[in-house]
C-alpha cells in the first residue's frame, strides 16, 4: 500500500525573544496529535537499523508501533524494558549521531523523531503514574554504587530489579550527577530528573546522600564491610582550565561552578535561595560542546547583555548537540569560529576586563581526524568582556580513588574497564560512565550502568566468576 | 538530616554546635573540614572540624556569626537538625614530631588550631601557642589551648584581654629569642595568615596556613576555590585547605573572598528583615 508521504512533525518551542530570558524548558513536547502523526511516519521495519544506533538498544519500532495503537502504558513498558531514564534521554541524548542516523527514512528524507517520541511516551508515563516492575525474590547480596549519575542509577536500578541490596553513596545533597547540576532546567527540567531517580528509588534502591566515597569511606572498606561488589559510577566532574595568564582572576569561572550554582543551587532565585552568582554585561564562554551551550543561554537567562562563544575551530566541528547549538545562535548567542584565548586580562581591582584572543586557520588533520587549527601569527584581538566562562572539558575526579590499591587507572585519570562487562583490574569492582570514558553523553553512561549491572548480577549468582579479568586481546582472540 | 546534640555560646557572635554523625567522626582528622547546608534552600559552607569525639559520633563545630547563613546558623539549638553535612573534606594536617612548633590562631582560627596543637602535642612536639582576637568577647577556649600547651600566649587588639597586640608581635619575639621552632601553623582571617608568613619569612621557619576561600561543593568539581601557590594554581577543597604560607598569593586570594560581597550584604539585609527576633537577639 503506498503511504503518502507525512513531513517529520516540528517540536513546539518557546520563541526565542521569550526564552531567551526565562528559565522554563524551551523544547514544548509534541502534543498528541502530534505524537500519533510522527509515529505514522515510522516504517516498523523488521531488522531495524535505529535499534542497533542505540547504546541501549531500545526497542524502538516496539514502543512506537505500540504509540501508534494508542496502547501508551504498553509504549512505556517496551521503552522502559531497556531503558531507566526515557523522559531524560528524550530530551538530551545525540539522536541526530545515533539512532535517528540509522533510521532508513534519513536516507531520503527526515529520519522518524524517535527521541521526541520517546519524551512524549515517557511524560505520558509521568503523567498517568509510573507502574513499578516485578522484581526478582531477594538475593541476600549487597552492592555499593558510587555516584548518582546516569550511570549509576541506571545500575542500581537494575540490580535492584535482579532482587539484590543496592545502596548508592553520592558526594552531592541531591542525586542526579551531570543530570541535576549541569544541564539546566530550560533544557532539562529537575522535576523530570527527580521523578526518575523516585521510580528507581521505588524499586528498593538505598540513597545515601552527602557521602564523598574515598574520604567518609573507601573501596576497600565498602567491600570488607559486607558489601558483594562495588559499581563506580562517579563521572568526570574535574574541569579543566587552559593554563593562560590571568585565569584565576574574579569573574573567570569555570563551567562546572557557574552551571552548579545555578542548577543544583539554584542561584537564579536568588536571594530565596540563599546561592549567589555574578553574571557579567558581556560573557565570553570558551569552547563549543553541549557545557559551553547550557553556560552561554544560562548567562543570557540571569540577564548577560552579550554573550560571545570562543571557539579554536570551525562550524563542521561543534561538538554540541545539533539542536541545541541552534537553539543558542537563535537566542542570539555570538560564535566566534577559529578563535583561541590566550590571556585573560584584569583591571585594577582583580576582575576580568578583556579575553585577549588569536585568531586560527585550519591546517593537517589531527589524532582525532578534524583539522588541526593553528594560530595566525600577529592577529591577537582583545575582546572586551567582564565575565568568562572556561567550558574546556572535565576530567575523572581522583577522590574516589583515595586507597583504592588495585585500581588501575590511564594517564587521563580514566579507571581501566573492560567494554563489555564493566570489570575493573580490582576484583569485585565494576566501572561506567564518564569515569571510564572521560566526559561522554547520558545515554552511553546508561549504557554502561546496564552491562556492568547484568555481569553483576550474573557473577553474584555465581554464573561467571571464573576468570575475573581477561586481557582485551586475549578475549578477542578466544 | 544531621541532629545538633548540644550547642555553648563561646562569645556573643562565636558559636559552638555538637553534630551526630558517626561516620564523619570515625574518620575525622586534624585539618579537615566539612560542608554544611543549614535549610533547605541554604548554600554549601565550609567550616572547619574543631573537635571530634569517635565515640559518641559527634564532630564540632565553631563559627562565627557575619553573614546570612552563620547567622542562621547561630539561630539553631540542640535537637534541630542541619540539611546536608558532608565531610570530612580537604587533606589532614601532617603530624609529625618536628621538635618545637609554633601554633597560632586568630579569632574564630582558634577553633581548627585547636586539634591540630592537640595532635602535635600528643607526637611528642614542644608546643607553643599563641591565640588572639580583636577583643576580649571574641576569645574562647583559652583552658583547651593551654591545656595542650607548653607555653601559651594570648593577645588582643585593644588591650581588653591578656597582650595587647597583634599575634605577630609575640611570634616574632618567640623567633627572635632562639627558640628553635621547625614548623609553624596559624590560622585565622587572611590578613593575619599573610602578616604570620611575612614574619616567619626571614627566619626560614616553614610556615602552615589553612586557606579559607570561597567554596561550592568542596570536592574539587567546580573550582571555585582556586587559589595560586608557588605560581601553580591548586583547589583549596582537595589540594588544601593547608599550603606554604610563603608561597600563597594572598592578593589574590583575598580579591577573590570579596566577588560576593554585594550580595552578601543583600543576603543579611534579607535576613534581618524578615527575623527581626534574631536581629534583637545579637547586638
Ligand atoms: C553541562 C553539561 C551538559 C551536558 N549535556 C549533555 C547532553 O545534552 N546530552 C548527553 O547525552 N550528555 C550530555 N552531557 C554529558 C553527560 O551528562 C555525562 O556524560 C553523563 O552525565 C555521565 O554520567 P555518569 O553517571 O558517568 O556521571 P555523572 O553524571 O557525572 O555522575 C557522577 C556522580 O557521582 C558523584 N561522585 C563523584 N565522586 C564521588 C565520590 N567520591 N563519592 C560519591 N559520589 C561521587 C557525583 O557527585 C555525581 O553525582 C553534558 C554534560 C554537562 C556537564
Ligand atoms: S569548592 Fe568546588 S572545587 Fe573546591
Amino acid at each position: 500500500m503506498p503511504k503518502e508521504r507525512i513531513p517529520r512533525q516540528e517540536m513546539p518551542r518557546q520563541a526565542p525573544e521569550e526564552r531567551r530570558r526565562n528559565f522554563k524548558e524551551v523544547a514544548l513536547g509534541y502534543t498528541l496529535e502530534q505524537a500519533l502523526t510522527e509515529a505514522q511516519r515510522c516504517l516498523q521495519c523488521k531488522k531495524p537499523q535505529c535499534v542497533e544506533g542505540c547504546p541501549v538498544q531500545v526497542r524502538i519500532p516496539e514502543f512506537i508501533g505500540a504509540l501508534r495503537n494508542k496502547e501508551f502504558r504498553r509504549a512505556a513498558d517496551l521503552l522502559k524494558d531497556k531503558n531507566n531514564l526515557p523522559a531524560i534521554c528524550g530530551r538530551v541524548c545525540p539522536q541526530e549521531t545515533q539512532c535517528e542516523a540509522r533510521c532508513v527514512l534519513a536516507r531520503k528524507e527526515e529520519p522518524v523523531a524517535i527521541g521526541r517520541l520517546e519524551r512524549f511516551v515517557a511524560d505520558w508515563e509521568r503523567q498517568n503514574g509510573v507502574q513499578v516492575p516485578p522484581k526478582a525474590p531477594p538475593s541476600g547480596k549487597r552492592v555499593a554504587v558510587i555516584g548518582a549519575g546516569p550511570a549509576g542509577l541506571t545500575c542500581a536500578g537494575d540490580l535492584a530489579r535482579c532482587g539484590h541490596g543496592v545502596t548508592i553513596f553520592e558526594a552531592l545533597h541531591a542525586p542526579g550527577g551531570v543530570l541535576m547540576y549541569g544541564i539546566p532546567e530550560f533544557r532539562l527540567p529537575k522535576d523530570v530528573v527527580e521523578a526518575e531517580v523516585e521510580y528507581v528509588r521505588s524499586l528498593g534502591v538505598e540513597l545515601r546522600l552527602n557521602w564523598v566515597i574515598g574520604k567518609i569511606k573507601s573501596v576497600h572498606e565498602l567491600l570488607e564491610e559486607g558489601f558483594d561488589a562495588v559499581f563506580l559510577g562517579t563521572g568526570a566532574g574535574l574541569p579543566m582550565f587552559m593554563g593562560i595568564p590571568g585565569e584565576n582572576l574574579s569573574g573567570v569561572y569555570s563551567a562546572n561552578e557557574f552551571l552548579t550554582r545555578n542548577n543544583l543551587m539554584k542561584a537564579y532565585l536568588f536571594p530565596e535561595y540563599d546561592t549567589p552568582i555574578k553574571v557579567g554585561r558581556k560573557v565570553a564562554v570558551v569552547g563549543a560542546g553541549n557545557v559551553a551551550m547550557d553556560a552561554s543561554r544560562t548567562a543570557l537567562r540571569l540577564g548577560a547583555e552579550e554573550v560571545h562563544i570562543v571557539y579554536r575551530r570551525s562550524r563542521a566541528e561543534v561538538p554540541a548537540r545539533k539542536e541545541e547549538f541552534e537553539n543558542a545562535e537563535e537566542e542570539g548567542i555570538i560564535v566566534h569560529f577559529l578563535t583561541n584565548p590566550v590571556e585573560v586580562l584584569g583591571n585594577e581591582k582583580g576582575w576580568v576586563r578583556a579575553l585577549r584572543c588569536q585568531r586560527q586557520e585550519l591546517g593537517e588533520p589531527d589524532a582525532s581526524g578534524r583539522r588541526r587549527p593553528v594560530p595566525v601569527p600577529g592577529s591577537e584581538f582583545d575582546m572586551e568582556v567582564d565575565m568568562v566562562i572556561m567550558a574546556l572539558g572535565t576530567r575523572p575526579n581522583p577522590m574516589v580513588f583515595t586507597q583504592s590499591a588495585g585500581l588501575e587507572r590511564t594517564r587521563h585519570g580514566m579507571v581501566v574497564a573492560d567494554e563489555n562487562t564493566g570489570r575493573t583490574k580490582l576484583e569485585r569492582v565494576w566501572a561506567g560512565g564518564d569515569i571510564v570514558t572521560g566526559a561522554a553523553t547520558v545515554i552511553s553512561a546508561m549504557g554502561a550502568g546496564k552491562r556492568a549491572a547484568a555481569d553483576i548480577d550474573a557473577y553474584l549468582r555465581g554464573e561467571r566468576n571464573q576468570v575475573w579479568w581477561v586481557e582485551p586481546e586475549a578475549a578477542a582472540a578466544s | 538530616m544531621y541532629r545538633i546534640v548540644a550547642r555553648e555560646d563561646l562569645a556573643p557572635v562565636t558559636k559552638l554546635l555538637v553534630i551526630e554523625a558517626p561516620e564523619v567522626a570515625c574518620k575525622a582528622q586534624p585539618g579537615q573540614f566539612v560542608i554544611v547546608i543549614v535549610e533547605e534552600h541554604g548554600e554549601r559552607i565550609p567550616l572547619t572540624i574543631a573537635d571530634y569525639d569517635r565515640r559518641a559520633g559527634t564532630v564540632t563545630l565553631i563559627f562565627q556569626e557575619v553573614g546570612k547563613t552563620t547567622r542562621l546558623l547561630g539561630t539553631k539549638r540542640a535537637g534541630d537538625e542541619l540539611f546536608a553535612f558532608t565531610g570530612p573534606l580537604g587533606l589532614p594536617t601532617e603530624i609529625e614530631n618536628y621538635g618545637t612548633v609554633l601554633c597560632i590562631g586568630g579569632g574564630v582560627g582558634i577553633a581548627p588550631i585547636f586539634p591540630i596543637a592537640r595532635a602535635l602535642k600528643e607526637a611528642g612536639n614542644r608546643v607553643i601557642s599563641i591565640i588572639g582576637a580583636r577583643t576580649k568577647d571574641l576569645l574562647f577556649w583559652e583552658d583547651r589551648m593551654r591545656s595542650v600547651s607548653d607555653e601559651l600566649v594570648v593577645t588582643t587588639d585593644d588591650g581588653s584581654y591578656g597582650r595587647k597586640a597583634l599575634v605577630t608581635v609575640p611570634e616574632k619575639e618567640i623567633l627572635e629569642s632562639g627558640e628553635p621552632v621547625e614548623r609553624i601553623w596559624a590560622i585565622g582571617p587572611a590578613i593575619m595568615m599573610k602578616f604570620v608568613s611575612l614574619t616567619s619569612r626571614p627566619f626560614e621557619v616553614k610556615t602552615i596556613v589553612s586557606l579559607n576561600s570561597i567554596m561550592v561543593d568542596g570536592t574539587g568539581m567546580c573550582g571555585a576555590c582556586r587559589v595560586e601557590v608557588g605560581g601553580k594554581t591548586r583547589f583549596v577543597c582537595v589540594d588544601g585547605p593547608e599550603f606554604d604560607g610563603h608561597e600563597v598569593n594572598w592578593d589574590l586570594l583575598m580579591e577573590r573572598q570579596r566577588i560576593y560581597l554585594d550580595e552578601e550584604k543583600r543576603a543579611l539585609a534579607r535576613f534581618e528583615e524578615m527575623c527581626p527576633s534574631c536581629r534583637g537577639e545579637q547586638h
